[in-house]
């Protein structure tokens, strides 16, 4: 079978392409990039849209094994079609932990019966993600981790810290780290600052993530392994990335769209969906997220997309949990920066194909002849609303509900095979 | 009121603040009188919901509705179906179809009432949520400060103590504020929230400098568990740099107000000659906070409706 994407504006950063460009599709292949291709097979047309190269979401929450109330491997990876998402990097923090190579086995066969997308699944640092000993990672990247992390659970003890960067390097694997030193966090509700005084929420420093960071990247320059920080926030870690690359030390990060996009004010009414960790900042610190971004600070894009179930949002703030269901609305809301001219179109794709690609060291994010046909098309134009009555996802957290958005994910392409359209499952 | 609920002074305009603390002036002549019951709210249901221990000013809020002839019933934690593990959800919803027409929340969680109310078509009064605000408390800190004085226009007033988890501070200045008064905070650094700069309040760390020339001085109580989560060193030290004692009042103006919520620390915060001395008004706040509770409470069950444009 055959399918020619005709007519778009092709972005592809990794190839240095942005350009008017058709491309060919034989069965799970890419076997055309050029100008008027002719061709006899099925015709996607394109004008008018943006083709890039899959986006690749590098650090998700599909719940599955264990919390299949909240997600699991086949609503999630519907969300992400829907998303525009090709490939997403699930987080271990399920039950049992992915700190084996059979949770880990288990995701990836689960994936590729019931996926509708590219799964590749990155293990736990620790057993059990309890930062005490280091996971028999050897089984875990021969069961296809891609990188490893005890996300939501940060690594306390800097000697276990030490240890994991160093036995990391036999692999050549990033270690993602959540960084948040908790004896300044505990109990913190928001970030901390003129909105927590006002709204009477327990304030959560930026020095509560930026110690950390500190303290990360020195012990990667100590060991010169690969460090990835997770869902970067504040303008000190922003700062220290950027000099500690300068140094030459291998550090790379992630920033979500929720904190380029919301500040702690929307905390305002108390609604649990802008609950979430590390919090929404102050606009300081969003406008510092938008500048690394633009100068290469800021490695890639990456959702955090961490479902929840409804009772664990409908309630006390105190008691809620924290987390955004972002899958579905990361394209809408980051061309919405694009339109106000705060982020440009190449950069925010660069940072959803190319740049996690390079942060994990995977082959993709490209459109080579010969890759994957693996496509996310982009309707720039397009205006709906957030519904989360549409959501694919389980996890209906979102604090964009309701708003409306111009720019939505238009064609999703896994493999050759159009998985998604106008923002429903094909 | 045009208001479904009573969250916070946050969000009420000065014109509002005024209508409330206007109509507790005749509703405190009613508590004076040996004959205290009026007919006004005679078929109207209170309950008031309490997750956090308070007799006073659970007190305060059935008592003024008893006044007023509204039907009051108290829901207390230790005998309610949230020991249970029903959510706050599902109780709402329970005593909205009981036919409840106010809901007096109390709560340590912050925001917690703004939930409720989002969730109901019950009027929700907050009755102190967590850090955030305790309107009611705020209101007759107004009115006796108004009472006093004759008006609340451009006074100097220090609030002192734990103003990080105070939301009986946060009430005072957000009402003082929108009545241009001075408003001055005074405690350990370690309990004084940041971005004050943001709301036009000035901080202190020394008390004698705080109470320099001020009108009325709002003593806090501190909560002794947060010198166990390391916030200060000891009770004593605490007593040695912030009780308020009589020579600070020196520093004030000679018809300096003192004002405490309650319930005291005798000798911890206030000193007892303080709190017994002819300018302490703390006996005075609440036969007051009955008042404004009644205001309110009539307020909210559609009492001149019109007396207030939106």
């Amino acid at each position: 079978m055959r399918l020619l994407v005709k007519g778009g504006r092709v972005i592809d950063p990794g190839s240095g392409l942005d350009k008017q460009a058709d491309i060919l599709i034989e069965g799970e292949k890419i076997v055309g990039v050029d100008q008027n291709i002719s061709a006899d097979a099925e015709v996607l047309d394109a004008s008018g849209k943006i083709v890039c190269p899959g986006f690749i979401d590098i650090h998700v929450h599909l719940r599955e094994p264990g919390f299949e109330y909240k997600e699991d491997i086949a609503t999630g990876t519907r969300a992400a079609a829907a998303g525009g998402f090709t490939t997403v990097c699930c987080m271990p923090n399920t039950n049992p932990v992915i700190d084996n190579a059979a949770v880990a086995s288990f995701v990836r066969e689960r994936a590729l019966r019931s996926g509708l997308v590219h799964v590749l699944p990155i293990g736990a640092v620790t057993k059990k993600q309890e930062g005490h000993e280091l996971s028999e990672i050897a089984e875990l990247v021969a069961a296809g981790c891609i990188a490893l992390s005890d996300d939501g659970r940060p690594i306390t003890r800097s000697d276990i810290m030490r240890y994991a960067l160093d036995y990391s390097r036999m692999f050549d694997i990033p270690i993602m780290s959540h960084c948040e030193e908790l004896s300044l966090s505990r109990g913190g509700q928001m970030h901390e600052g003129y909105y927590s005084t006002i709204y009477g929420l327990k304030g959560i420093p930026a020095e509560a993530e930026e110690v950390m960071v500190v303290r990360d990247i020195l012990l990667a320059k100590l060991t010169g392994a690969r460090l990835h920080i997770c869902h970067i926030s504040t303008a000190g870690s922003v700062k220290m990335v950027k000099r500690a690359k300068e140094e030459g030390v291998k550090v790379t990060c992630e920033v979500t769209p929720h904190h380029l996009t919301l500040t702690d004010e929307v905390v305002k009414t108390y609604d649990a969906d802008t609950k979430v960790s590390p919090p929404l900042r102050s606009q300081e610190h969003v406008e510092a997220l938008r500048k690394g971004l633009k100068d290469g600070t800021i490695d890639c894009i990456a959702t955090d997309h961490a479902p929840h179930h409804l009772e664990s949002k409908d309630c006390e703030y105190e008691l809620a949990a924290p987390g955004i269901s972002g899958l579905e609305t990361a394209v809408p809301v980051l061309m919405s920066l694009v339109h106000q001219g705060i982020l440009d179109i190449n950069t925010m794709v660069e940072k959803m194909t190319w740049g996690p690609a390079q942060v994990l060291g995977i082959d993709r994010g490209q459109l080579k002849i010969g890759a994957a046909a693996d496509l996310t098309i982009i309707d720039p134009n397009v205006v709906r609303r957030v519904e989360l009555s549409r959501f694919y996802s389980k996890g209906k957290n979102n604090p964009y509900k309701g708003e409306e958005y111009q720019g939505w994910p238009f064609a999703t392409i896994v493999s050759g095979k159009i998985v998604a359209k106008e923002g429903l499952i094909a | 009121m045009r208001r479904k609920d009573l969250l916070g002074l946050y969000d009420l305009s000065r014109r509002e603040i005024e209508l409330i603390l206007d109509t507790a002036r005749p509703m405190k002549d009613v508590i004076l009188r040996d004959i205290k019951k009026v007919p006004t709210l005679r078929g109207k249901a209170i309950v008031t919901v309490f997750y956090e221990n308070s007799t006073r000013t659970r007190t305060s809020f059935e008592i003024a509705g008893k006044y007023l002839s509204a039907d009051t019933v108290n829901l207390t934690v230790a005998n309610s179906s949230v020991q249970k593990g029903e959510s706050l959800r599902d109780t709402i919803k329970t005593l909205e179809v009981m036919g409840f027409d106010v809901m007096v929340i109390r709560h340590a969680m912050s925001g917690t009432p703004h939930y409720v109310a989002r969730n109901t078509k019950i009027s929700v009064v907050n009755a102190g949520d967590g850090a955030n605000e305790h309107p009611t408390q705020a209101l007759l800190d107004l009115f006796t400060i108004r009472e006093q004085k004759g008006r609340l226009d451009d006074l100097k007033v220090a609030i002192v103590g734990d103003i990080l988890h105070s939301r009986v501070a946060r009430s005072n200045i957000y009402g003082l504020s929108k009545f241009g008064c001075e408003v001055r905070v005074v405690g350990p650094a370690t309990l004084i929230p940041p971005g004050l700069e943001n709301l036009n309040v000035k901080w202190y760390y020394n008390l004698e400098k705080a109470l320099q020339g001020v009108d009325v001085i709002n003593v806090l109580r501190i909560q002794r568990e947060r010198q166990q989560d390391g916030l200060f060193p000891s009770v004593e030290e605490y007593a040695n740099l912030y009780m308020v004692k009589p020579e600070h009042l020196l520093r004030a103006k000679d018809d300096v107000l003192v004002l405490h919520p309650g319930p005291m620390n005798r000798g911890v915060e206030i000193s007892s000659e303080v709190a017994d001395g002819i300018q302490s008004m703390i006996n005075e706040q609440v036969t007051n906070g009955v008042a404004v509770r009644m205001a309110v409470l009539y307020l909210m069950m559609g009492g001149a409706k019109d007396a207030i444009a939106g």
